[in-house]
């Protein structure tokens, strides 16, 4: 028998976090027989309404919609756990946060009449109580089955707030920052990924966004340091997760004034 | 067992066969993303020669020379430690069965493993951790394992990197104790030294020829090169200034602001030993897995009691690894947890140097 149902929502996002449900595997199986999926679209169940345990809410809030998809899901739902990159920072669409979107949207579109946006991306946190966030672009599938696992033995999930570097080493990386003087920010990365672009040779891009203790204002230091152009550094800072504070200040400090780029 | 040889360049490969065909996987450096460290292989021919590390405060570049010796490098990555007090260590599972939960350790056979390359700093670690994980009432059943099927060819330094310290700890660059063999690496051959009863025999299956006194001459001559060293601790008990700093946070703050709290110095640490045990449960909750994995000072969890981070801030985390390495270890070890090898100078992404904020202290609280 089910012990609880569930539901996976959608607002604005690339759906790649709800394929992580979709790419469980055989855990995928054991799932289905431990909870009841009530709502889950991309598997193909569409029941919005339905009251359930817990929701999964995946995407920020970008439009008039979301907003109002979030508050009903919020009163239906016990438990609301916010999944991934735009469900707890805004997601790299926070972009237009810092800046210009309007100017975007007419660059990108022949006609923006039809558009019906927000001016800011929010993170589900801003409109309504979440009870959880599972960070990452996407999420991890090891977190996920630990937090359905946890939240089912009625206790809160343990997750990682250490830095991408202490799961870095333990991957037995070498550090490519220090050999390859690459912009890693992984020393105020979320640990969660295990290190995966590392792992690959290549820096890390704040997937799982902000680390406890993040000293962006040092790292900023020294990847300048190393040579990287300013306007590169900050423009690391604001990828995925620009939504986040500590990445904005550093973005904000290392950027070149807006008039420069401009012109 | 004071027997040596010379076995000449060509017969290098010998020592790789004695090792495989006595039931041995051969470990030794290798090149990753840039860096030396240690890896498993194959043959002798996938050591790299003629390389050289550049080491500075977070910077670690490899440089091909025109020569073809094999050890002319001086810090792979990580030493012996990922080897032994492996990163992440099963430790047992817990069933639910009829009545109850039973209990069932997690046991490998390790396999028999030889490290070439091993250095005098990467020994005295060896030392310090066998003391931490064997010694006392409860040694540790993995690291016993593994430390027991290991066998170590060891190699002097004949130069220093610019991070190295270890003349000022007293850990090097010469060995002294704790290898299987003890190779000096010359242009024309190797100087091999047995260090124990299985590395005499070892030796006696080698192609070697006898000594000659030039070959001595020279070994003692790039041994010696090897001593100049740019870094040193003011000392190697710096219990009375590091106590005398502990309580005033100005000592603290100038390193703080710079320290991103990663903790990759206490990961490449070779004599670290901290770690913490994960609970893992698949998702049908059938069983549960406690497992090891590293941890460090620097991490919030890390001094998390009774509802609060006790440690919370930087200076705080920085305070702790500095004090602990350099003073608190004397209390508990009877020497310092530092060795000298300049990993955590290396390998700190922001290039925070052990010796110079050591050093720092000192003249701040006017000793040294
Ligand atoms: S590669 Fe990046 S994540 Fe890994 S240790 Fe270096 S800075 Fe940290
Ligand atoms: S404290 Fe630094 S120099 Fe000393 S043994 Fe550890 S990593 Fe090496
Ligand atoms: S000293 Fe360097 S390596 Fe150690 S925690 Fe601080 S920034 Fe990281």
């Amino acid at each position: 028998m089910a012990q609880a149902s569930i539901a996976v929502h959608k607002l604005t996002s690339c759906s790649g976090c709800q394929s992580v449900f979709l790419n469980l595997g055989d855990d995928l199986l054991v799932l289905n027989e431990l909870v009841e999926i009530s709502h889950f679209i991309e598997a193909g169940l569409n029941n919005f309404d339905a009251e359930v345990d817990i929701a999964f809410v995946e995407g920020s809030i970008t439009t008039p919609d979301d907003e109002a998809r979030i508050l009903k899901v919020r009163e239906r739902s016990r438990f609301v756990v916010a999944i991934g990159a735009c469900a707890c920072s805004g997601g790299v669409q926070a972009l237009r946060n810092v800046k210009d979107s309007v100017g975007w949207a007419g660059a990108v579109y022949a006609d923006t009449e039809y558009l019906d946006s927000l001016a800011e991306s929010r993170p589900v946190a801003q409109l309504v109580k979440v009870d959880l966030e599972l960070w990452g672009c996407p999420i991890s599938g090891r977190q996920l089955i630990a937090t359905v696992r946890a939240l089912l033995q009625g206790v809160p999930p343990v997750l990682p707030t250490e830095k991408v570097c202490q799961e870095c080493k333990r991957a037995g990386n070498v550090c490519v920052l220090v050999t390859k003087a690459a912009p890693c920010l992984g020393p105020v990365t979320r640990a969660g990924c295990g290190a995966l672009c590392p792992s690959f040779g290549a820096p890390c891009y704040t997937c799982f966004g902000a680390s406890e203790q993040p000293n962006c204002d040092s790292l900023g230091e020294r990847l300048v340091g190393l040579g990287i152009p300013q306007r590169q550094v900050a423009e690391r800072f604001v990828s995925i997760s620009s939504g986040l504070e500590p990445y904005q200040k550093a973005w904000a400090r290392w950027r070149i004034p807006a008039k420069q780029l401009d012109s | 067992m004071d027997q040596s040889v010379f076995l000449p360049q060509g017969d290098f490969g010998q020592i790789f066969e004695r090792l495989r065909e006595a039931g041995y996987r051969v470990v030794g450096p290798a090149e990753q993303e840039g860096a030396l460290t240690y890896d498993v292989l194959e043959s002798a021919d996938d050591i790299p020669v003629g390389l050289v590390d550049r080491q500075a405060p977070g910077h670690y570049r490899l440089e091909q020379q025109n020569h073809r010796r094999r050890f002319d490098w001086v810090g792979t990555a990580q030493g012996l430690k990922p080897w032994l007090f492996v990163a992440e260590q099963p430790l047992w599972v817990a069933r639910e069965v009829e009545g109850g939960l039973r209990f069932e350790e997690v046991r490998e056979t390790p396999v028999p493993t030889a490290v070439i390359g091993v250095r005098a700093c990467d020994l005295a670690a060896l030392a310090l951790q066998d003391r931490h994980f064997l010694d006392g009432d409860y040694p540790d059943p993995h690291y016993r394992a593994r430390r027991e099927s290991l066998l170590l060819v060891a190699v002097n330094c004949h130069r220093s990197a610019d991070t190295c310290f270890c003349v000022s700890t007293g850990d090097g660059p010469e060995v002294t104790f704790g290898a299987d063999l003890v190779l000096d690496e010359l242009d024309q051959g190797y100087l091999v030294k047995a260090g124990s009863e299985r590395g005499a025999e070892l030796l006696a299956r080698l192609p070697g020829r006898p000594v000659r006194g030039w070959h001595k001459r020279r070994a003692k001559a790039l041994r010696k090169q090897a001593r100049t060293q740019q870094r040193a601790l003011p000392s190697r008990d710096l219990r009375g200034p590091l106590y005398a700093a502990r309580d005033d946070m100005r000592h603290w703050q100038p390193v703080a602001e710079r320290c991103l709290t990663c903790g990759n110095c206490a990961a490449v640490c070779p004599t670290c030993f901290c770690h913490r045990v994960d609970e893992e449960s698949p998702l049908d909750g059938s069983l549960s897995r406690a497992v090891r994995r590293w941890d460090t000072c620097f991490n919030d969890e890390h001094s998390y009691l009774v509802g609060h981070v006790v440690r919370k801030s930087a200076e705080h985390k920085y305070r702790q690894w500095l004090t602990h390495k350099l003073a608190i270890w004397h209390d508990q070890y009877d020497r310092s947890g530092c060795t000298g090898c300049g990993r955590c100078i290396t390998w700190c992404p922001v290039g925070i140097d052990i010796v110079e904020e050591a050093e720092r202290l000192c003249r701040e609280v006017g000793e040294s």
